[in-house]
Formats: C-alpha cells, sequence, structure tokens
C-alpha cells in the first residue's frame, strides 16, 4: 500500500495510495461536490457501498459513475459536479 | 350516501381522466374511482409518446385527430408534463425499409401531417451517435413526448375545476346493468353509466371483452443531454413483428427533458407477471446497441415492466357495451393510450350525448366484437353452472 499514483481531479494532479477507493480520494483532496441533482443541488457520496447513486463523477469523459465502486488507477481523469 | 352522479368512470389512468375531463366540461356530474393512485398503472410504466401511426385508416384517423388535440394543449400543460415536440425519426436500415419510408412519407403527407425524408447522411446529422450505415429515415415534425402520470393528474384537476370527484384506493366489484357500480365494501354508488377504463385489468370487470395483456420492459437511463434528440424507432420491428413468434423486440428511444432517455421496447403475450425477464431485456438491450454502438457505456439507472391492453384489430374499444347500454368502454389502447387518450375522452363524450364527432366512432365502438364476447360470456356463465 505504500506505491503512490498520480490521478488529475477537475485538472489537478493528486497523489494516491495504490488501491485508494476514488470516492475517498476525491473527498480527501477537498472535493465536496460529486455531482448536481436535476435541481442543481449539489451532492456527494451518502452510503459508500454504490447504492444512493450521490457520488457519480465523470471518469476519463465517461458520465455518471459511482466514485465509490471505482478504485484509483494511474492517469486517471476525473471530473466532478457535473 | 345516496349520491348519483351522470357518469361513473372506473380507472384513473390517462384514458380515464381524458373521459373525466371531457364528461365534466360537458357539465355532466363525473366520479372518478381506481384502486390505486391517479395514473399508476399503464400510464405510469409507458414512454408516453404522442405518434401519428397508419396501421390502418382508423389507426391513423384516431392518432392524428388525438395529437392534434394535445397540440391544442400546449400553451396550458404545466411544466411537469414535461411536453416536448422532440418529433419522431423512423429509421430505416436498409433499402427494402426505406420503400415503406416513402410509403409513411406519401401516406402522411397526402393527409396533412409533416414529415421530412431523411437519407443516410440527413440521418447522421440529425442523430450522430447512431450507427453510421443507416439507409435513412422519415422525421414526423409534430410528434412529441410527455411525462404521462403528470399528464393524467392534469387532465383530472381539469375535472375536479368542474366539479368532477376522484377517489383513489377504492376498488370496485362490478358494473351494474342499470348504471353505475358496487365497491368491494359492498356499497353501491349510482349512476346515468360507468365506463370501464381499466385498460388492461378491464376484463375483469367486463366479462369476455377481448382485450388481453401484453407486457413490455422499459429502461431509464441516467442524464446524458443531446445524446438522441428525436424519439427514435426502427422500421425494422414492422417485418420482424410476424416472424419472431410471440416474444419481439424493437428499438425505441426517448430523450426526457432532463437528459434521462427511456429504453425499449417488447412484446409479450401471456406473460401476466411484472418481473423483469433479464433474457428479454439483454435482447432489448442488444438490439439498442446495434443502433446506437456507444449506449453500452453509459449507466442505467433502472428497468422495470408493464402491460398494454391489446385488442385483436389494434383499435381500442370506445362506446357503449352491445349489450349493457349502460356499461360503456374505454379501454384497448395498447402502446398508444397516452396519444388516444383525448380523442377517446372526446369522441365517448360525444357518443353520449349524440353529438356529433368529428371523425368516425363506429371503428373504435364495442359492438364490433359484439359476436365474440357474447360466445365468450356464454363459455363463462356455462362454467359457472
Amino acid at each position: 500500500m505504500n506505491a503512490q499514483l498520480t490521478i488529475r481531479i477537475n485538472g489537478r494532479p493528486v497523489s494516491v495510495p495504490a488501491g485508494m477507493v476514488l470516492a475517498a480520494a476525491i473527498a480527501r483532496a477537498g472535493f465536496r461536490n460529486f455531482h448536481r441533482s436535476p435541481q442543481g443541488h449539489p451532492r456527494g457520496p451518502l452510503c459508500g457501498m454504490g447504492v444512493c447513486m450521490e457520488c457519480r463523477v465523470t471518469i476519463d469523459g465517461q458520465k455518471h459513475l459511482r466514485s465509490c465502486t471505482v478504485l484509483c488507477s494511474q492517469g486517471m481523469e476525473v471530473w466532478t459536479d457535473a | 350516501m345516496s349520491e348519483t352522479f351522470d357518469v361513473v368512470i372506473v380507472g384513473a389512468g390517462i384514458v380515464g381522466a381524458a373521459c373525466a375531463a371531457e364528461c365534466a366540461r360537458a357539465s355532466l356530474k363525473v366520479l372518478v374511482l381506481d384502486r390505486g393512485p391517479v395514473g399508476g398503472g399503464t400510464t405510469a410504466a409507458g414512454m408516453g409518446h404522442l405518434v401519428v401511426m397508419d396501421d390502418s385508416d382508423a389507426q391513423f384517423a384516431l392518432t392524428s385527430y388525438s395529437r392534434r388535440l394535445w397540440r391544442e394543449l400546449i400553451p396550458v400543460l404545466p411544466p411537469d408534463v414535461e411536453y416536448d415536440e422532440c418529433g419522431t425519426l423512423w429509421l430505416a436500415a436498409d433499402e427494402e425499409e426505406m420503400l415503406e419510408v416513402r410509403r409513411k412519407e406519401q401516406n402522411y403527407t397526402r393527409r396533412g401531417v409533416g414529415v421530412e425524408v431523411l437519407d443516410s447522411d440527413g440521418v447522421a446529422d440529425a442523430e450522430p451517435n447512431l450507427r453510421a450505415d443507416m439507409a435513412g429515415g422519415l422525421r414526423v415534425l409534430e410528434d412529441a413526448v410527455l411525462y404521462p402520470p403528470c399528464a393524467a393528474r392534469y387532465l383530472l384537476d381539469k375535472a375536479k375545476q368542474l366539479g368532477a370527484i376522484v377517489r383513489t384506493g377504492v376498488s370496485v366489484h362490478a358494473l351494474l346493468p342499470e348504471g353505475g357500480v358496487t365497491l368491494q365494501d359492498g356499497s353501491t354508488i349510482s349512476a346515468g353509466i360507468s365506463v370501464n377504463a381499466t385498460g388492461p385489468w378491464s376484463p375483469e370487470l367486463t366479462t369476455g371483452l377481448p382485450v388481453r395483456k401484453r407486457k413490455g420492459h422499459l429502461v431509464i437511463t441516467d442524464r446524458y443531454p443531446d445524446y438522441v434528440h428525436h424519439q427514435i424507432v426502427e422500421l425494422g420491428y414492422l417485418k420482424s413483428a410476424h416472424s419472431m413468434g410471440k416474444d419481439s423486440v424493437a428499438f425505441n428511444i426517448q430523450p426526457r427533458k432532463n437528459g434521462q432517455m427511456l429504453l425499449g421496447s417488447s412484446r409479450q403475450f401471456d406473460a401476466e407477471d411484472t418481473r423483469v425477464e433479464q433474457p428479454l431485456l439483454n435482447r432489448m438491450l442488444n438490439r439498442a446497441c446495434d443502433y446506437l454502438p456507444s449506449l453500452g457505456a453509459l449507466s442505467a439507472l433502472r428497468t422495470w415492466t408493464g402491460h398494454r391492453a391489446a385488442t385483436p384489430d389494434k383499435l381500442p374499444v370506445i362506446g357503449p357495451s352491445a349489450t349493457q347500454p349502460r356499461i360503456w368502454l374505454a379501454t384497448g389502447h395498447e402502446g398508444l393510450g397516452i396519444t388516444t387518450s383525448l380523442a377517446t375522452g372526446r369522441l365517448l363524450t360525444d357518443l353520449l350525448l349524440q353529438r356529433k364527432s368529428e371523425i368516425a366512432p363506429e371503428p373504435y365502438l364495442p359492438a364490433r366484437f359484439a359476436a365474440t364476447t357474447a360466445k365468450n360470456h356464454e363459455c363463462a356463465t356455462d362454467n359457472s353452472h
């Protein structure tokens, strides 16, 4: 677990331990608004186990993926608050 | 309680709601009953596609008339009905299907329904996410989509403003030959006529009615605004429908105003339960991915099923029962109930008040099935001895 890898969150390089769940990496980097509800309200992780859909982000251009069910991988491009 | 109504409508789906709105507008005293909530059955399960169809002249007359009635409501529909005139794009995958595009073009144009024929490039421009090798398509300009449960609620609100009473959570036991209904709790409500608007469940209240449940699957996706721009339907189902046995699937996708998409469609007889059947769902999704190759990367939120009310001639049943003049029917709309609900309400009220209708009501009268219904009824009676 000592190995580090680099992902980009909203254009910013972030160093994370290998094996870290993406939702945790986003939270640790200080981002609170994972996505927006249809009414435009900010949303963030609630259940942490792939059920509540509130932690959805865009990963490598693919929208609405649940960041709590994805592990960080080297070079991953992540956008929040969509 | 000794209330008396002119009309008691059983079923608060889109068809019952449209009948209630029209009857109330004609100053009739209306009661609407439903065992569930407003628009909670087939109305809640379906897509909400307002579409002109031309499988028969009678189907064309009813769908185009009803779509016009919907368009007249555009200025007053509340935003939650989500009316969106996105048009229908009928897709031709090959030259054989292009012949059908041209036949449809002529038929629609001759009858004053606005359409445009698109060639292969035209389809690619209109819908860049489609497979690039489509032969062409037909765009039906004024077709639209809406959110059916809110549309049903809107129509019932209109009826209520004109004095109608709506009671949900009330189960009807029987429609009475002398008018009115008995409820499951044993009480009776008297009325001039009763209307069976219970869609796929209508044979439970009207024995022998040739309405069969036809199950369909639907999927809703997450929000991907502008992934598709029209309600897109493949023409291929027209030639495959008869050769695919009792279960068939066809590609049909609908954009919602919030960016979500509804994805269909499947058709099954003899499947009364509501469970999602994975093998059929897979066939349906594979069919869709065949047309939209990048669809598989998008997220689906939920899948569910519903039942359409199918009749042997693909036309609804609107008007008085052939044998019980105080029992009326407004059912059997199969996959077109949202489109044809307003025309159904108008025709039913015209017949009731003996007004002249804008389109001929005869093709939809229950009397066309009188022979079959009477025969089935005899069988049912025999069985009960």
